[in-house]
């Protein structure tokens, strides 16, 4: 690469986000130079699949769509991979990637998030992973022992779901979580209480309301973990899925506006009028919004502004299904801090709950079994995220 | 008839079969499914499809 490296649009991320925005640009824009920058290896894939990639049969090699090289031809762009990001200098609108410079006219942000760390004593002794990215992925896949011991911790979205795969491939889960119930952000009590039937059926051990207080090496690779009621658990392998932490630092580093996430107006315009921010990394004024479809509007609302027709990012509220096979869900969270009570019908695991406030509006929904395919029509009837 | 793949959960629409359930039949071209048609799965638009290649 040479220090004349066109300017134009640089993304920087090559997550969903990253990759939807080049595509979603490129539909509209086929000239203005396209850079995507990226610390990964800037395959082409989909982080949701990563965590039902046993259930779908998926090999390692198959979860890429395509390499970095292909993406780049597809779509015209280019593609400047195992490349990270370390430094913005806004004034001469140029990026330090390795030993280079990159400049942009437009410069967007799509670094996704790091997993929360995990803290426990005896925890810097043992291996936890955490799994973000096909990286992760690859090296979590590459050291699994047949028909391991995995001690999945947090029973949220990403833990039930990896619970769920592992133990569809055999191997021996145990998920534990301080929370009441499994998923106990998104479901009521009925709904959590029918995840963890059906995560037992699958033959995972689910303890809830607790807290591991110690982990230790027991021999070689075996390991056990205390938990606050001083059941012992052993272990093979440990994921840490507990949540996710916008990437601020870069942009905080540059004195761009940050709080949780990177502050962007409706335009996912950041604090700086050539920089941008999509996805995990950014806050919009309903929040970060950690989750596929709010990511996908954002994409399509930013090519429009990037192409030079600026326009406002709205959200209507948006579905999420749940992909545990052991109990099919849908969820639709109420709008953080929302006030109301979860009204539940249905039979047996086909139930539906809607979260209604006083005067009995719904503002949000979760859905079992067979009550899943109400999702669609029932979300028309909720608030949107941002009107 | 072509297929198209969502880029997001792998659900794949396949013309000869169509999504009777959605109202869509056996038969239709992914390019004559309304545009506020939503993956099936995982709920992201038809834009989010890409061509299955042969």
């Amino acid at each position: 690469m040479t220090a004349a490296q066109a300017a134009g649009v640089v993304i920087v991320g090559s997550g969903l986000g990253g990759y939807t925005l080049a595509r979603e640009l490129r539909k509209l824009d086929r000239h203005t130079p396209l850079t995507l920058v990226t610390a990964d290896g800037g395959e082409m894939y989909s982080k949701p699949m990563l965590s039902n990639a046993f259930g779908q049969n998926k090999s390692l090699d198959a979860l890429v769509m395509k390499s970095a090289e292909q993406a780049a031809a597809e779509l015209g762009i280019t593609v400047l991979a195992r490349s990270r990001l370390t430094a913005i200098d806004r004034a001469a609108r140029t990026l330090r990637v390795g030993d280079a410079n990159i400049a942009y006219d437009r410069l967007v942000l799509a670094l996704g998030a790091d997993p929360r760390p995990y803290v426990v004593p005896g925890g810097e002794q043992v291996p936890i992973a955490t799994v973000n990215s096909l990286d992760d992925y690859r090296v979590w896949r590459a050291g699994l022992v047949p028909q391991g011991r995995v001690l999945l911790i947090g029973a949220g979205l990403i833990g039930c779901e990896f619970a769920n795969d592992m133990a569809s491939a055999g191997y021996r889960v145990t998920v534990i979580d301080p929370a009441a119930w499994p998923l106990g952000r998104l479901l009521p009590a009925a709904l959590g209480e029918l995840l963890r039937h059906g995560l037992e059926q699958a033959g995972v051990a689910v303890h809830t309301g607790r807290s591991v207080v110690r982990i230790e090496t027991v021999v070689g690779d075996s390991f056990a973990a205390e938990l606050d009621d001083g059941t012992r658990i052993g272990f093979d392998h440990a994921l840490s899925a507990i949540g996710l932490v916008p990437r601020i630092a870069l942009a905080a580093a540059a004195g761009l506006t940050v709080d949780r996430g990177i502050v962007v107006d409706r335009t996912l315009r950041s604090s700086d009028e050539a920089i941008y921010a999509l996805g995990d990394c950014a806050q919009t004024e309903a929040g970060p919004l950690p989750f596929v479809l709010p990511l996908m509007a954002q994409a399509r609302a930013l090519a429009a502004t990037l192409s030079g027709t600026p326009t406002a990012l709205t959200l209507p509220a948006m579905p999420v299904v749940v992909k545990t096979p052991c109990l099919p869900l849908a969820v639709c969270p109420p709008p953080p801090g929302s006030r109301g009570d979860w009204i539940i019908s249905g039979v047996g695991r086909d139930q539906q709950a809607l979260f209604q406030d006083e005067t009995g509006r719904s503002l949000g929904f979760a859905l079992s079994g067979g009550a899943v395919g109400q999702r669609q029509s029932l979300a028309k009837e909720m608030p949107g995220v941002l009107g | 008839m072509k297929k198209y793949i969502c880029v997001v959960c792998g659900f794949v629409y396949d013309p000869a079969i169509g999504m009777p359930e959605d109202g869509i039949p056996a038969g239709t071209a992914f390019a004559d499914i309304p545009d506020d048609w939503a993956c099936p799965d995982c709920g992201v638009s038809k834009s989010d499809f890409e061509l299955v290649e042969a």
